[in-house]
């Protein structure tokens, strides 16, 4: 059944479960562990709010009140379902592999974190709860918080690397727009992991008014199984465009890797399909072996951080390394359990890309197919390339472009040389 | 016989609450620790914690954050904390370390409980480790006659709070307030609440285990407060604040020695 076919007369999916399908793997466990992985490291003071959240969200994807009201706003208000574009000039480039874009870029907010965004907005008034608070890195969770928090009337506060409003300043302002509260961290290395930190002090501290909205499949349990449910749509709609489009399933499946939402969103759906081999490709900065990397699952080695069991980038005495990426939303020393399961058990294979791979194919998707995509979103499309020449022509490949890149104009266009001095020395 | 339970025994029979003093190693400098540290054990501190500095302090406010990071910067690492631990274990008070758990994941849980046994320890307090996902730590304390100290929070159900006392020794560190450390102006009004739900879960399973509190305490007046309901009173922000603000190390420890005579009033209810 096509997503077209399932839909009723209004528009509304009549299969409001799908959202909440999950068949094929068995993690977590019930206490939240993907094998080695996951697990609740965190204080005891929010034990109880995280017992709370895990029996509610169980209640929530089974009562179909929830999940049609989800579904109604994912449907007329984030705009779902996304579109399978396919990218015929850009896929010249790939080996000439047919190249499927899955274009969260166009949901509202402009990336695949409203999908998650919504329903933990959803669950938050469940919980009669008023306040949400996020942390973000790029800006694009903040700014879907933000959005989430105006249209259902919840006070809302962000935080966010001192670093990254720099680098990341329209999305800010945006963020104030929507009537959000900002707080620029300044503490540690000013970036995303610090404000995770200072997000998981304000909710110690304020945990009876206020849900965390935790915007990657990482923290402690339930957050890494819910973020994954409310983001596996990507997946179901994309296997279903694709067996539209071609017939078939995809022979790759591939999504960039920060703290891994968009990747396990895509991939979920795939995993019980042996055939599809599944790719994520993760921040490389300079090259791993510069050591200035976000690389976790290729560079880091297992431990502890924000209240899961992981792969993170760490030093010899378990210190967080400090990170680097060109790409503030990837910018991140750890990386979401259940992908440390998908790799340890070789399900899913995790490569690097550098910041230089990934701005070329920044410019390569621009000049070949008229879509500016996020950053983050050129890691996959890096990455899309080298999976391309390496499964040829035959090889159909869909790629989870997670966002568009408006934000990332200033750093493109610093990257490129096209501020106004550039245009001078022509 | 658990040193930190027998500290608290002496307390209890001198009719008073013991006095728990924190400070991370490394702060302000790897020396700079331990003579602090003796300074508190010298003015009436009845057990010391050494904190482990972890760049990713999650659960404390913004004194301790400045420490540890002066601490990092300055090149603390576990082998200091270890000589820390020893140098303050050999003045004959309980000393404990109190870490986030992924430092002494990385080093290897019974290695680490291992070394701190050598060095003299009592035992670890773990803010970010539950007895859920400790099995490890509870098999090495075991295995290393080390206390286990778990916190309970005003937020922890009385199922939560069985199953944490059960799995403590030493003492069970009751959390007086929801947030983070740092010195507060009053005392949480639902703190006796905790730890005589505490009390009472630990009296249901026939244990003997003292109940501490934290978080917040900065002087002797709430010490003194804190000491009518609670066995220990914990205080570390106020300590760092001492040497933080003070011009000269040696004005700091000034400091840090009249806060401890000021606290060892307060357990006493002398103030």
């Amino acid at each position: 059944m096509t997503i077209d076919a399932a839909r009723g007369a209004s528009g509304v999916p009549a299969d409001s479960s799908r959202t909440f399908l999950s068949p094929g793997t068995q993690v977590p466990d019930a206490t939240g562990h993907f094998g080695a992985f996951g697990g609740r490291f965190a204080p005891e003071a929010l034990m109880a709010a995280l017992d709370e959240l895990t029996r509610e969200f169980d209640a929530a994807k089974t009562d179909p009140s929830f999940t049609a009201e989800l579904d109604d706003l994912l449907a007329n208000y984030a705009g779902r379902p996304s579109l399978l574009t396919e990218a015929e000039r850009f896929a010249a480039h790939a080996g000439g592999a047919r190249i499927l874009l899955k274009r969260e870029d166009l949901n509202h907010t402009g990336s695949h974190k409203i999908n998650n965004v919504l329903g933990q907005a959803l669950l938050t008034k469940r919980m009669g709860k008023k306040r949400v608070i996020a942390e973000t890195g790029a800006g694009q969770h903040g700014v879907a918080t933000a959005t989430a928090a105006a249209l259902l009337g919840l006070e809302c506060t962000v935080y966010m690397g001192e670093v990254d409003t720099e680098r990341q300043a329209l999305n800010v302002a945006r963020m104030r727009m929507l009537g959000a509260e900002v707080v620029p961290v300044k503490t540690g290395s000013r970036t995303l992991k610090d404000a995770c930190n200072e997000a998981f002090r304000d909710w110690v501290a304020s945990v009876d008014t206020t849900h965390y909205v935790i915007g990657s499949v990482m923290g402690p349990h339930p957050f890494p199984m819910m973020v994954r449910d409310f983001q596996r749509i990507i997946g179901v709609e994309a296997r279903r465009q694709c067996l539209d489009l071609t017939g078939k399933l995809p022979d790759a499946v591939v999504a960039c890797v920060g703290g891994g939402s968009n990747a396990i969103g895509m991939f979920h759906a795939f995993v019980p399909d042996d055939d599809v081999k599944l790719f994520g490709f993760e921040a490389g900065g300079d090259g791993v072996a510069s050591g200035r990397h976000a690389a976790t699952l290729v560079g880091g080695s297992l431990g502890v951080i924000h209240g899961m069991r992981t792969y993170l980038l760490q030093d010899d005495e378990g210190q967080t390394l400090e990170t680097h990426s060109i790409s503030a939303g990837l910018d991140y020393p750890g990386v979401g359990p259940e992908h440390s399961w998908l790799h340890d058990t070789g399900r899913a294979e995790y490569h690097e890309i550098t910041d230089t791979e990934a701005m070329d194919a920044f410019s390569l998707l621009c000049r070949t197919e008229g879509i500016i995509p996020a950053i983050e979103s050129a890691h996959a499309l890096a990455g899309a390339i080298k999976v391309g020449r390496e499964l040829g022509p035959d090889a159909t490949i869909v790629v989870c472009l997670s966002g568009r890149g408006d934000k990332d104009m200033h750093t493109a266009a610093g990257f490129f040389g096209l501020m106004p001095e550039g245009d001078e020395a022509k | 016989m658990s040193s930190v339970k027998t500290a608290y025994d002496k307390a209890k029979a001198e009719g008073r609450a013991a006095l728990v003093g924190y400070l991370p190693a490394g702060f302000p400098s790897v020396d700079g620790a331990i003579e602090a540290a003796r300074t508190m054990v010298d003015a009436g501190c009845d057990v010391i914690e050494i904190g482990l500095p972890y760049s990713d302090p999650m659960m404390d406010g913004p004194t301790i954050q400045d420490a540890v990071h002066q601490a990092l910067v300055g090149g603390a690492r576990v082998a200091d904390v270890f000589r820390t631990v020893e140098a303050v274990a050999e003045t004959g008070v309980p000393t404990l370390v109190m870490t986030y758990w992924n430092p002494v994941d990385r080093y290897g849980v019974d290695a680490f409980a291992r070394d701190l046994k050598s060095a003299g320890g009592a035992g670890l307090i773990t803010p970010d480790l539950t007895p859920e996902e400790g099995g490890d730590w509870l098999a090495a304390a075991d295995a290393h006659d080390l206390d286990k100290v778990f916190l309970v929070a005003l937020s922890s159900t009385d199922e939560r709070i069985e199953k944490i006392t059960a799995a403590s020794r030493g003492f069970v560190y009751a959390a007086s307030l929801m947030g983070v450390t740092g010195a507060r102006t009053a005392v949480d009004t639902g703190a006796p609440r905790l730890v005589e739900r505490t009390r009472a879960s630990i009296e249901k399973q026939g244990l003997d285990l003292p109940v501490g509190l934290g978080l917040g305490v900065g002087d002797g007046a709430q010490a003194a407060e804190v000491a009518g309901f609670a066995d220990g009173v914990i205080v570390g922000s106020a300590f760092i604040r001492r040497l933080l603000d003070a011009p000269d190390q040696a004005s700091g420890l000034a400091g840090v020695r009249a806060l401890t005579a000021d606290l060892a009033r307060g357990v006493r209810r002398e103030l």
